[in-house]
C-alpha cells in the first residue's frame, strides 16, 4: 500500500514539506479548516448575537440600548409563545419516550415476527420533510366534512372539527406531526439499548417466578435509564427549537397565536419585522434555556465525573 | 398447558398490535400517494379523504409536473446541488478533524474537544440573525453558498468520525510510515477508505438534513428561482389551492428518491439518523 509515496521521500523532501509532515504539525493541519469555518460561522455569530441583543439594530444605525430589548421581551405575546412551546415540549417528550419504549420492548421480544418490516415501516415517516408531512396532515385534518379526520369523527357520530382554528386541536396537530415523524428514530435508540440487557437476568427472573410486568419494571427499565435521559434531552431541545411544525400549518401567523413558538417569534420579530436586536434577545433566552437543559443532562449522565480522556 | 395458551394469545395480540401501529404510521404516506393520482380540483375541494372514486384516479398531475411545471424542476435542481455540496464539504472538514482527534496526540486536543461539545449546545436559532447579517454584508443572500456555508460546520459529524476512527488499525499507519508514506497520504489513501461506513452514515445525515432543511433557506433565499424544494412547496401551500397538482405530485417526488435510497442503504440511514447516540 502507498508504496508510490516512497518515491517522494527518496528524492529528499524540501524542509517545508518535512515540517508540514512532522507529527507535531499534521494534526493542526487536519483541524484547521474546521476551526476556521467554526470560528467564522459559529463562534463569531454567537458572540455577535449576544452583543446584538443589547443593541437597537436599524439599517445603517446601530446603538447600544442596554437591557431595553430584554425588558420588551417579557410581554404577553412572548409568554404565549413560551407557554405554547412548553406545552408542546411536555407532550412530545412524554409521547416520544413512553411509546418508543413500549414498541421497542415488543419488537425486541420473541413474540413478534417480521421485525425488520415493522421497524422499517415505523422508520419511514422520518424520511419525509416536515413540510411534506405537514402538508399531508393539513389536508387530512382539513376543515371540510370530507377530509379524512372529520370523516372518521362523523362515522363515530361526533361533530367535525375546525382543526387549525382551536388552541387544543392546533396543539394536537403539531404534536401528532412531530410524534409521527420521530417515533421510528426513538424506537431505534431504545432497541439498541435493549441489546445490552443480558439474557441471564431474564432467566434468573423467570426462575424467581417474576411476571412479564415485573421483568419489564425491574430488569429492563434500569438498563434503559441512560438512553432515556438522552432521548428526553434531545426531545426537549428539539421541542424548544420547533418552528416548521407550526409554520406548515399557519405560515406567518396563526389565529390568536395558537401556533406561535419561541423560534417563530424570533423569525417574526427578527426577520419579518426586521427588529434584529429584539430577535437576538429572544434567541439568547432560548440559548440559556437549552444550556440549562444540556447541563442537567450532563450531570445526570455523569459526564463531569469522567474527566479528561 | 395454560401458560402455553397465554403465550399464544400474547403473540397474536403483539403481532396484530404492531401491524396496526405500522399501518397507522404508513397511512399518511399511502394517502399521499393515492391523492397524487386524484384530480387536483377535487382534492382542493375535499382535502385528503378516506372515501374517493377509484375510477377517476389518473396520472395527470405527474404529466403536468413533467411537462409544464418549470419552477418545480428548478427547485429540485437547487436542492440537489445544495445537498451534494453540503455533503462533500461537511464530510471533508469533519472527517479530518474526527480522524486527527482519534489518532494523534497534540497540544490543546482536550480543550478543542471540550469546545466542540460546548458549541454543539449552541442552538442554530441564536446564530441565524447574525449569520443573516453576515450574508447580507458579503452579498451571499439568495445564493447557493449562502445556504451551504452555515451547514458546513457539523460538530455532530466530528463526534461520529472520532468515535469511528478510534477503532482504526493504528499499526497500518506505522507500516505505511516505514514505506515512506506522508501523514496526508496515510489519511487519504489508507484510513479514509477504511472509514467508508461512517462516511456513508454521515452522508445520509447531512444529505437528509440539507434536503429537508427549512428555516435557514427560508431566511436566506429570496427569489423563486433559488428556492429549494421545501421552500418552494411551502409557497404552494396557500388556502386557494390553485397549485395542488404540483404540490401533491411534487411532494411524492421529494420522498420517493429518499425511500429508494433508504431501501438500499438501510444500515447507513439507521446509523446516520441515530448518531446523537454515539456521543462521548
Amino acid at each position: 500500500m502507498a508504496t508510490n509515496q516512497t518515491v517522494d521521500t527518496n528524492k529528499g523532501p524540501s524542509p517545508f514539506m518535512k515540517f508540514l509532515n512532522s507529527k507535531k504539525v499534521v494534526p493542526y493541519v487536519f483541524v484547521s479548516p474546521f476551526i476556521l469555518s467554526f470560528l467564522i460561522l459559529t463562534v463569531y455569530p454567537a458572540i455577535r448575537g449576544i452583543i446584538m441583543s443589547f443593541q437597537s439594530v436599524l439599517p445603517g444605525q446601530v446603538e447600544f440600548i442596554g437591557l431595553q430589548n430584554y425588558e420588551r421581551v417579557f410581554n404577553p405575546t412572548f409568554y404565549k409563545a413560551l407557554s405554547n412551546t412548553t406545552i408542546y415540549v411536555v407532550l412530545t417528550v412524554i409521547l416520544l419516550t413512553i411509546l418508543p419504549i413500549i414498541f421497542a420492548v415488543i419488537l425486541d421480544s420473541k413474540l413478534v415476527k417480521l421485525k425488520t418490516l415493522f421497524r422499517a415501516s415505523l422508520f419511514m415517516p422520518t424520511l419525509a420533510s416536515t413540510i411534506v408531512a405537514g402538508m399531508i396532515f393539513r389536508l387530512m385534518f382539513g376543515e371540510t366534512d370530507t377530509a379524512a379526520a372529520n370523516q372518521l369523527l362523523n362515522w363515530l357520530g361526533m361533530e367535525a372539527v375546525d382543526w387549525r382554528f382551536h388552541a387544543w386541536s392546533g396543539m394536537f396537530l403539531m404534536v401528532m406531526l412531530c410524534v409521527w415523524r420521530w417515533l421510528g428514530v426513538n424506537i431505534l435508540y431504545f432497541l439498541a439499548a435493549l441489546q445490552n440487557v443480558p439474557d441471564e437476568l431474564y432467566e434468573a427472573a423467570d426462575i424467581d417466578g417474576a411476571s412479564i410486568f415485573q421483568k419489564f419494571w425491574y430488569v429492563t427499565l434500569p438498563f434503559l435509564k441512560p438512553v432515556t435521559i438522552f432521548v428526553v434531552t434531545i426531545s426537549i431541545i428539539n421541542g424548544f427549537r420547533m418552528f416548521e411544525e407550526s409554520f406548515v400549518f399557519w405560515e406567518a401567523g396563526s389565529p390568536g397565536n395558537i401556533g406561535l413558538t419561541v423560534v417563530g417569534y424570533i423569525y417574526q420579530q427578527g426577520i419579518q419585522q426586521n427588529d434584529m436586536g429584539f430577535g437576538a434577545a429572544i434567541g439568547v433566552i432560548l440559548m440559556l434555556i437549552i444550556f440549562v437543559i444540556s447541563f442537567i443532562q450532563l450531570i445526570l449522565t455523569g459526564a463531569f465525573k469522567r474527566g479528561d480522556e | 398447558m395454560k401458560s402455553e395458551q397465554r403465550k399464544r394469545t400474547l403473540t397474536w395480540v403483539a403481532n396484530i398490535g404492531m401491524a396496526i401501529v405500522c399501518l397507522i404510521a404508513l397511512f399518511p404516506v399511502i394517502m399521499l400517494l393515492i391523492s397524487s393520482l386524484r384530480p387536483s380540483s377535487e382534492l382542493m375541494r375535499t382535502g385528503i379523504s378516506l372515501a374517493f372514486d377509484w375510477s377517476i384516479l389518473n396520472v395527470d398531475n405527474y404529466n403536468y409536473i413533467f411537462t409544464q411545471a418549470g419552477s418545480y424542476w428548478t427547485w429540485y435542481t437547487n436542492s440537489l446541488i445544495i445537498s451534494a455540496v453540503t455533503i462533500v464539504l461537511s464530510l471533508f472538514f469533519s472527517s479530518m478533524v474526527g480522524y486527527a482527534l482519534a489518532v494523534y496526540d497534540f497540544k490543546g486536543k482536550n480543550l478543542f474537544f471540550t469546545f466542540v461539545v460546548f458549541i454543539l449546545m449552541v442552538p442554530f436559532e441564536i446564530l441565524m440573525l447574525p449569520l443573516f447579517q453576515m450574508m447580507i454584508k458579503v452579498q451571499l443572500v439568495d445564493s447557493y453558498l449562502g445556504v451551504i456555508l452555515p451547514m458546513v460546520v457539523a460538530p455532530i459529524a466530528v463526534f461520529f468520525f472520532r468515535q469511528y476512527a478510534l477503532g482504526l488499525p493504528v499499526q497500518l499507519m506505522d507500516a505505511a510510515r516505514i514505506d515512506g508514506a506522508t501523514e496526508y497520504g496515510i489519511f487519504f489513501k489508507i484510513m479514509l477508505p477504511l472509514m467508508g461506513p461512517s462516511l456513508g452514515a454521515m452522508a445520509i445525515l447531512q444529505g437528509l438534513g440539507s434536503w429537508n432543511n427549512f428555516l435557514w433557506p427560508l431566511i436566506v433565499l429570496r427569489s423563486n428561482d433559488m428556492f429549494t424544494l421545501p421552500i418552494g412547496l411551502a409557497t404552494l401551500l396557500t388556502p386557494y389551492g390553485n397549485n395542488y397538482d404540483v404540490l401533491i405530485a411534487g411532494s411524492v417526488m421529494t420522498i420517493v428518491p429518499i425511500i429508494i435510497l433508504f431501501i438500499f442503504f438501510q444500515r447507513y440511514f439507521v446509523a446516520g439518523l441515530t448518531t446523537g447516540g454515539v456521543k462521548g
